[in-house]
């Protein structure tokens, strides 16, 4: 039994992964949310092979609620989905958030530097500053 | 005579737990495999419930007991209710959020009947429009100057 439980371990294992893969690379929200469905179904999965594994029963109710509230995430997430912007849904690397932020910073002083020259590019109104 | 029931029982319960821990990897290979979002959907409910099933079967064969086997038909239940309503609302979320990529499906009767169901409703409207317009006229004919030139109200 316990070389039957640890291979099925590892193909639950693997699988976790890969939907987590999905959910990392996922171009839309909606496929995140299939893969994190996914990921629900595999921990019920998980759940089971250990009480089989060790023929506990108290863990079965825990089932029974994973099973009925997983799909409520997508179901929600489906019914408020709309159009994303193009490339918005991509984790943004470090170069590319660092590149993103020196340009802002850059517009930012250069419409502080231009808005009002007589006043050495004070703050803008009702800005806060330190 | 017992032992070599629950033995056969154990074994039954092994293979069915490794059934539904392969059909579980398929949706996970499929899920990063396929192209795009509705042949996802349909990894994440065909082997997903499937296996699930499978290593629900094997959990009752494995505990054989009588109100634990109820909790577990319980649990294949919901899933074969509650995915199929999941999967149907993120199919619906990405048509119409345009995520459905159409070259890559065989048929597409859902754009079709949508193309049949607004064409009809643009003659409905021209067909009703018509009729009131030359009623308005009738009953207002100083207007008519006025309204010459305008489209028809639709």
């Amino acid at each position: 039994m316990i070389v039957v439980v640890i291979i099925c371990a590892v193909l639950l294992t693997i699988s976790a992964g890969l939907a987590l893969v999905r959910a990392e690379k996922g171009p839309s929200m909606l496929d995140r949310t299939i893969a994190l469905d996914i990921v629900t179904s595999t921990i019920v999965g998980a759940i089971a092979l250990e009480a089989a594994w060790s023929r506990r029963i108290d863990t079965v109710p825990i089932l029974v609620a994973v099973a009925l509230v997983g799909f409520v995430g997508s179901v929600t997430i489906a019914r408020f989905a709309s159009v994303e912007p193009e490339g918005e849904g991509r984790v943004l690397t470090r170069e590319e958030i660092a590149a993103a932020e020196s340009e802002r910073l850059d517009a930012e002083t250069t419409a502080l530097e231009s808005s009002d020259p007589e006043h050495h590019g004070g703050p803008a109104q009702g800005e806060v500053r330190e | 005579m017992n032992e070599t029931l629950d033995v056969v029982l154990d074994v039954l319960a092994a293979v069915c737990l490794l059934g539904g821990a392969v059909l579980t990897l398929a949706a996970g290979v499929g899920l990063v495999r396929f192209p795009d979002l509705l042949a996802r959907m349909h990894t994440a409910t065909k082997p997903q419930v499937l296996g699930l099933i499978l290593m629900m079967l094997g959990l009752a064969l494995r505990l054989r007991s009588g109100p634990v086997m109820w909790m577990l038909l319980l649990v294949a239940l919901f899933q074969m209710l509650t995915s199929p309503v999941a999967a149907h609302m993120v199919a619906r979320a990405g048509y119409r959020t345009g995520k459905v990529r159409k070259e890559l499906l065989v048929v597409d009767e859902l754009t079709r009947d949508l193309e049949l169901a607004h064409a009809e409703v643009a003659q409905a409207e021209v067909a009703q429009s018509a009729p009131d317009r030359a009623a308005q006229d009738e009953a207002d004919p100083p207007a008519r100057a006025d309204q010459d030139g305008d489209g028809p109200v639709s």
